[in-house]
């Protein structure tokens, strides 16, 4: 038997792994999406009153007044061993580090590369927008060359300042890490993909298997100095080529949780 | 329990477990690996967590996330490692979880070298990292002190939530004595964390874990809460040890291994008639300023004996306010001074004595 | 053609048009002649034919969850009534 009446039901509103604050994020900042994201996919797990988020020092350094969570505030960098400590003293838990570039790649290089590299069982949510944001805009470890920032107002240049470092293509070496990917958040469709990937790095955490990264291609519109509309489509013509979208590492023993 | 001979750096380690230690992070570094060691082998046996991490930058920053969870846990370093623990130290004090760190330490500045030395007495006792914050600091001149002031250290870290920094040097890790273990605590049970720790938001509010204060005004208002916290330290926890002042005219102060060394010259200067008489601080933060200024009241001359350049000397001017003359005695780069030195050093401050009076 | 409408709350709303540029029937307008409690001119739904269909795509987009989102489905499949 079938109710055919037309009702009107609410299809979206704000997760609840979301506290009420208004971020301090600029408008159009795609850090907004990837909180939301994380608080639909902790939401629709179930899993808001036993998860522990770490917050980075960047633009994400106040998510602990964001998400609707317990929340630890690391050090520059330290978000892994802090995340390590977290778990291992608490393995029920699930444990994510929310890391930008600088704070991941530059500062915080060494402790990622082990925390991978002993498959610790955490999830790290890395936000790729290939500068400093809160800083004011200066050259992070993944500007892209020639790109101008504060501290590269010629554009990086290769021969001073060396390379982008690609941290999914690095992790993904490492025999601990079991679920590396990038994904972009520069439209509804790559929004939607990575979704399912913060999902499935979650699931990785929870049956155990070991270290997951969820790296995210995300805007600065304020500090590339465009809209956000025009920040969106920066990302497509100048990170995607740079840092290719796709699954680095998906261990085998990783089984699909079934959709979402 | 019966006295056996223990190693300082595995009697301290031991003694941690027995207090109830849930988790061990570490760096090896000479000369306190054994106590890194040790933890190896005795925490998973126990269920517990041991963890060798990649630095001490690492090590100190998962101490932080497993004191976050309020579980008991501690680091263990020699000086160049403990700086590097400083910014997390830092952040520690900053978000007040309980934490202890023992620092065995060596010759320095730099690379330095193995040897016992005193140096940390200035980056330990006033703070070590950036900010308004101050360790409580406790120093053991023997083994058995070394174990009694670890299983302390985790009493005193809960109490306060704060950093407890056992502060001991190479050869105090090094010697074997005799000394007697603690009994074996019961680890707090999961269900029995603090109500601050991070455990999940299930049926109340989210906790949070930070040292951000982005609000001036406010920042302040949490530093007031660190000076108060400090002011009853200082008031509750001041530990020292005396030895022959009660008739004394001469004082020498010195802590840890010095203090030690100190004992055996003030004794054979007594046989030589010399009044001599031994302050051991013990709690070197909250320091006895107390105690030293009244002992500079009673006493014609005060001699501080460290096993560095002339740090913790600082300290007793401050207290002995220019009541009288205080002169230091020095020995550095991982030399350790012997009673014999140390006695001809009190023989000089009694001639000082006659020709003054 | 299924119906529905958005609800914009303007605590959240920063004005950064990403929802107005994603929208299929381009329903989404940036109300110049108001702010926001921050200061920022919100988005909102202009809508007089009812042609919202609450495909919730401009929810997907917004970086500050002020996006609600409704649409009228049969009672029986109806997840969270209104």
């Amino acid at each position: 038997m079938t109710n055919k009446e037309l009702v009107e039901s609410l299809i979206y509103t704000k997760p609840e792994g979301l506290t009420s604050a208004v971020t301090h994020y600029c408008p159009g900042c795609t850090h907004g999406i990837a909180h939301r994201l994380l608080a639909e996919v902790i939401d629709e797990m179930g899993v808001r009153e036993e998860t522990i988020g770490i917050a980075p020092v960047g633009c994400a350094v106040f998510a602990y007044d964001y998400f609707n969570m317990d929340f630890a505030e690391a050090a520059h960098g330290r978000a892994p061993a802090m995340a390590t400590g977290l778990k291992r003293v608490s393995p029920d838990k699930v444990v994510f580090t929310y890391q930008g570039d600088g704070d991941l790649a530059s500062i915080g290089a060494g402790e990622i590369l082990h925390a991978a590299g002993r498959g610790e069982n955490i999830t790290v949510i890395f936000i790729n927008n290939a500068i400093y944001g809160m800083t004011g805009g200066q050259m992070a470890p993944t500007t892209l060359p020639g790109q101008r920032t504060t501290s590269t107002p010629l554009g990086r240049d290769v021969e001073m300042h060396g390379f982008p470092l690609r941290m999914c293509e690095i992790l993904s070496q490492l025999d601990g890490a079991v679920y590396v990917v990038r994904r972009s958040l520069h439209n509804v469709a790559n929004i939607r993909k990575a979704k399912k990937a913060i999902r499935q790095a979650f699931e990785v955490q929870r049956q155990g298997l070991g270290f997951s990264m969820v790296e995210l291609l995300s805007s600065c519109p304020t500090n590339w100095g465009m809209s956000a509309a025009e920040a969106l489509n920066w990302i497509e013509e100048h990170m995607l080529p740079a840092y290719p979208l796709g699954d680095y590492k998906v261990s085998p023993a990783i089984s699909k949780h079934g959709g979402n | 329990m019966a006295k056996e001979l223990l190693k300082g750096n595995v009697a301290f380690a031991e003694a941690a477990i027995r207090a109830g230690c849930e988790a061990y992070f570490g760096y090896p570094i000479t000369p306190q690996t054994e106590a890194l060691e040790h933890m190896s082998k005795r925490m998973p046996e126990l269920g517990r967590v041991f963890l060798q991490a990649e630095s001490e930058v690492a090590a100190i920053n998962m101490v932080y996330g497993a004191a976050s969870a309020g579980v008991r846990v501690m680091s263990s370093s020699s000086s160049p490692g403990v700086s590097l623990m400083m910014e997390g130290l830092s952040y520690i004090a900053g978000s007040e979880v309980p934490v202890v760190l023992v620092d065995i330490m060596r010759g320095g500045p730099g690379l330095g070298n193995i040897a016992p030395s005193q140096g940390d007495y200035n980056q330990i006792v006033k703070g070590g990292g950036h900010g308004d914050y101050r360790p409580i600091v406790l120093a053991p001149a023997t083994v058995q002190e070394l174990i009694d002031l670890t299983v302390e250290a985790f009493d005193l870290a809960e109490k306060y939530r704060c950093v407890v920094i056992v502060l001991a040097d190479g050869s105090l890790g090094q010697m074997m004595e005799p000394a007697e273990l603690p009994p074996m605590q019961v680890v707090r049970p999961v269900d029995k964390r603090p109500d601050w720790a991070l455990t999940g938001a299930k049926g109340r509010d989210p906790n949070v874990i930070t040292s951000i204060y982005i609000d001036p005004a406010i920042e302040e208002v949490f530093n007031r809460k660190l000076m108060a916290k400090q002011a009853e330290i200082e008031v509750n926890e001041i530990r020292y040890r005396e030895v022959l002042l009660d008739d004394a005219e001469i004082a020498v102060v010195a802590f840890g291994t010095a203090g030690r060394i100190v004992q055996s010259a003030v004794k054979a200067a007594r046989e030589e008639g010399i009044r001599v008489g031994l302050l051991r601080p013990i709690s070197l933060y909250p320091y006895p300023f107390e105690r030293v200024h009244r002992l500079a009241e009673q006493v014609q001359a005060i001699m501080v004996v460290e096993m560095n350049g002339g740090q913790m000397v600082n300290d007793v001017r401050m207290a002995v306010e220019g009541l009288v003359p205080v002169s230091f005695y020095g020995r550095m780069g991982g030399m350790v001074p012997l009673p014999d030195e140390v006695l001809e050093e009190i023989r000089k401050v009694q001639a000082s004595i006659d020709v003054a009076g | 053609m299924a119906k529905g409408r958005i609800v914009v709350n303007e605590l959240y709303c920063k004005g950064c048009e990403l929802c107005t540029s994603v929208c299929p029937k381009d329903l989404i307008q940036i109300a110049v002649d108001r702010f926001t409690p921050k200061g920022y001119h919100p988005a909102e739904l202009v809508d007089p034919e009812g042609a919202c269909t609450g495909c919730a795509i401009c929810s997907i987009i917004c970086p500050d969850a002020a996006i609600t989102v409704y649409r009228w489905v049969p009672a029986d499949k109806v997840k969270i009534k209104v």
